[in-house]
């Protein structure tokens, strides 16, 4: 009986000539939390980006509720939620405007609820301005309230915590602790502890 | 063994309260986002018209300023201008949304990636070509065309930047992780964009002349349809292998 998990079994993936994933296999199911760690170069956004459907791995599936992800992509990325590097936000968007056309691509949500996600970021105060006057850290807590808001299942986060000050880093060990709670799911690739998440599985990728 | 409830055959994909939103609200969206980016941003659009209007102004210089010599060349000097022009303002189409991850999100937004494209490029013909094709009558007009023209022009114009965008947008998303990348986006854009430039001069030099344009403006007509057709998917296509 398929139920709502993530199976990647055998994921080969090469860059030219280097071999940057060989045969990565895991299980996620709802209410799980996978930590990707590795030194720099290991492949970890690679892998990322392999799952999220980015980027083509040459051998190996993916499976999403059973499902070949490769047979239907949109239903994969309906359910999935990626948070790259750069948070996609629009410089001269305020980052209220970036989460409704951001957000409101995938689904549909009320006001409240995006006022209630830019909260529990602690974002409201600089939501109306414009991006590119926002701090890297500010930033990067309006991206994280677009992916509570999108309310996806599954989340692939990579480096979640990157500029964010203690409290910012303990906000997304909760955020993750919470959505794994209601039986979401979580990838995350991360360097460095993150308060809360000291009950993920871990898996780690060799150089 | 019992049957399994449905509901654990098909988990609910999405978090309780949470509705997919519709393609076409998606594309709405995506169309609205460019437009509004675009006017807080105007020296991007204000560009390609400038340059328009600076290949138009250069032919009598270098020409003659008689109006029947104008005349004869206009057609061809408005179509260059237009087609360079345009050219110009691809560039913008997708590499600010490559840069910051917005056209990554675009892929993974569990919509149709073409429907997206599409309103893209839709804002971005908004945008550059009919601003283009409302100069461009007032351009023939300096070049010596006559009042009686103008309906032609525009129609010719009109049509001609639908299919221009639409091309362009295939070029663009080829070239999207190359850098340094104008150069061989001309190269991959312009001979397509050559039967474009063949029926729209025919059109003006029709209209300049005070003969029939329809024939050639069908053909105009025909060449958007197909582009708005099979563009998207094209431009869709090769925008998923640029973020590989």
């Amino acid at each position: 009986m398929p139920t709502t998990q993530l199976e990647v079994e055998n994921l080969h993936l090469w860059r030219a000539e280097r071999h940057v994933l060989r045969a990565v296999s895991f299980r996620l199911a709802a209410g799980q939390c996978l930590k990707v760690t590795g030194v720099n170069g290991a492949g970890k956004t690679t892998l990322l980006r392999a799952v999220a459907g980015l980027a083509y791995a040459e051998e190996g599936t993916v499976r999403w509720c059973g499902q070949d992800v490769r047979r239907d992509l949109r239903t994969f990325h309906a359910a999935m939620i990626y948070l790259g590097h750069e948070p996609a936000l629009k410089a001269d968007l305020t980052a209220r405007e970036n989460l409704r056309y951001w957000i409101g691509t995938r689904n549909r949500f009320a006001e409240s609820e995006l006022d209630a996600a830019l909260a529990r970021t602690g974002a409201n105060s600089i939501a109306d301005r414009p991006v590119r006057t926002l701090s890297a850290g500010q930033r990067r807590r309006a991206a994280l309230a677009g992916v509570i808001l999108s309310g996806a299942p599954l989340w692939l986060l990579d480096e979640p915590a990157t500029n964010l000050d203690t409290a910012g880093q303990a906000l997304v060990g909760s955020l993750i602790a919470e959505h794994v709670g209601r039986g979401g799911l979580v990838m995350a690739v991360v360097h460095h502890e993150l308060p809360g998440l000291v009950t993920a599985t871990q898996l780690e990728l060799a150089a | 063994m019992s049957t399994p409830a449905i509901s654990d055959l098909s988990p609910p994909l999405l978090a309780p309260g949470t509705t997919r939103a519709r393609s076409t609200a998606a594309a709405w969206l995506a169309l609205r986002r460019d437009l509004k980016l675009a006017f807080r941003k105007p020296a991007q659009l204000v560009q390609p018209l400038a340059f328009f209007a600076l290949v138009t102004l250069i032919f009598p210089l270098a020409i003659s300023p008689e109006l029947s010599q104008l005349r004869q060349v206009a057609p061809g000097a408005l179509w260059a201008g237009a087609l360079l022009a345009s050219l110009l303002a691809l560039e913008f189409l997708f590499r600010d949304d490559a840069q910051d991850g917005t056209l990554e999100q675009y892929v993974l937004s569990g919509q149709s990636l073409t429907a997206l494209i599409f309103a893209k490029t839709c804002a971005h013909w908004l945008l550059t070509g009919v601003p283009l094709a409302l100069v461009t009558p007032a351009a023939a007009l300096a070049l010596g065309a006559t009042l009686d023209s103008v309906p032609g022009v525009l129609a010719a114009v009109v049509l001609g930047t639908v299919t221009l965008s639409l091309l362009g947008a295939i070029g663009a998303a080829l070239t999207l992780n190359l850098k340094r990348s104008s150069a061989l986006l001309s190269l991959l854009t312009l001979p397509l964009a050559l039967p474009v430039l063949i029926f729209g001069a025919r059109a003006v030099q029709q209209a300049i002349a005070g003969g029939s344009y329809l024939a050639p403006l069908e053909f105009l007509a025909a060449l958007a349809v197909l582009s708005v057709t099979l563009a998207p998917l094209a431009a869709a296509a090769a925008v998923r292998i640029s973020l590989e």
